[in-house]
């Protein structure tokens, strides 16, 4: 079968490169972000077990919990990428229908989110409680935008398609924004690793 | 402005569907390691990362195309990921000769 997504050039628009200018920007700011986010849990690592006072990740983190908003996570990536393929084939019906889940999921990911925060915040953890606190909500709280502004994106895209303002001829645009979203799924993937799974 | 793609032989949704089965069978594993931290130890955290860098190496290959895609643009985010990661390397470095190594309860 052919895809569209290998080395696309929108047309009218030529690169010394041969990859669009969209395509570029997105991978370099990624890669940016991803210095952003080795910051973040660089500082996390910092502090982790030099906790002067509790509550303690133990204590609170539930591990089922988030192992299930992480299979979330993963399988809006998969509903990013099925919607992706619907689009290319010019089926809009089933790329709005992806389109819509890959939202959804993001949607459930980020009120498990704020479910989670608003337990740990009754359970005394908070921004300003101790080390932990602070290094873990910044940490997930930054994740946790950058779903946010994907989620923004992605509705975005599903009501233009609505409208007919985005079309199979708008596949290499579309794939820019899965991107993103593949990228706040990787990171979330090393955030479960590391803060909720690595042991004590 | 309209796009016209080149067509060139990828994967399709089988593939994305077994990319997803192996996503999700490495988490399952990844929590059972959690579950059984108390029976491997020290093989504990070593585990748990290379069922993560699994994980990563398949989204960013298949759903990120990046194994499809043109190799500058897989250099420019290991680029990212290589200034990230001796960032880190450093900074654990320092915190050991100074005597407070990182994992420490």
């Amino acid at each position: 079968m052919s895809h569209a997504t290998g080395h696309t050039l929108p047309a009218g628009e030529h690169t010394v490169t041969g990859i669009s200018h969209n395509r570029l920007l997105m991978w370099t700011f990624l890669a940016s972000d991803c210095m952003f986010f080795g910051s973040l849990i660089w500082v996390y690592f910092a502090y982790r077990g030099r906790y002067f006072e509790g509550p303690y990740p133990r204590e609170v983190l539930d591990i089922p919990y988030t192992s299930v908003s992480a299979a979330v996570l993963l399988l809006s990536s998969f509903a990013i990428v099925m919607a992706l393929t619907a689009l290319e084939r010019a089926d809009m019906r089933g790329f709005r229908g992806w389109l819509l889940g890959t939202i959804l999921l993001g949607a459930l990911f980020l009120g498990g989110q704020y479910y989670e925060f608003t337990t740990f915040y009754h359970e005394g953890l908070t921004l300003t409680s101790n080390l932990f606190g602070t290094t873990f909500f910044v940490l997930t709280g930054f994740h946790g935008t950058h779903v946010f502004i994907g989620i923004v994106w992605l509705l975005v895209q599903w009501l233009l398609s609505l409208f007919g303002k985005l079309t199979p001829a708008h596949v290499e645009r579309f794939f820019v924004t899965t991107l993103y979203w593949h990228f706040v799924d990787i990171v979330w993937i090393i955030i479960f690793m590391l803060v909720y799974l690595m042991p004590y | 402005m309209h796009e016209h793609p080149t067509a060139h032989a990828q994967p399709g949704p089988a593939t994305w569907v077994r990319v997803l089965v192996l996503l999700t069978i490495a988490t399952i594993l990844e929590v059972l390691t959690y579950v059984f931290e108390s029976t491997l130890g020290v093989l504990t955290a070593p585990i748990l990362m290379i069922f993560a860098a699994v994980k990563f190496v398949l989204v960013v290959a298949y759903y990120m195309h990046l194994k499809f895609d043109n190799r500058i643009l897989t250099g420019i985010f290991a680029w990212g990921m290589l200034i990230a990661i001796s960032i880190f390397a450093a900074m654990a470095a320092i915190y050991h000769i100074y005597g407070q190594p990182l994992l420490t309860p």
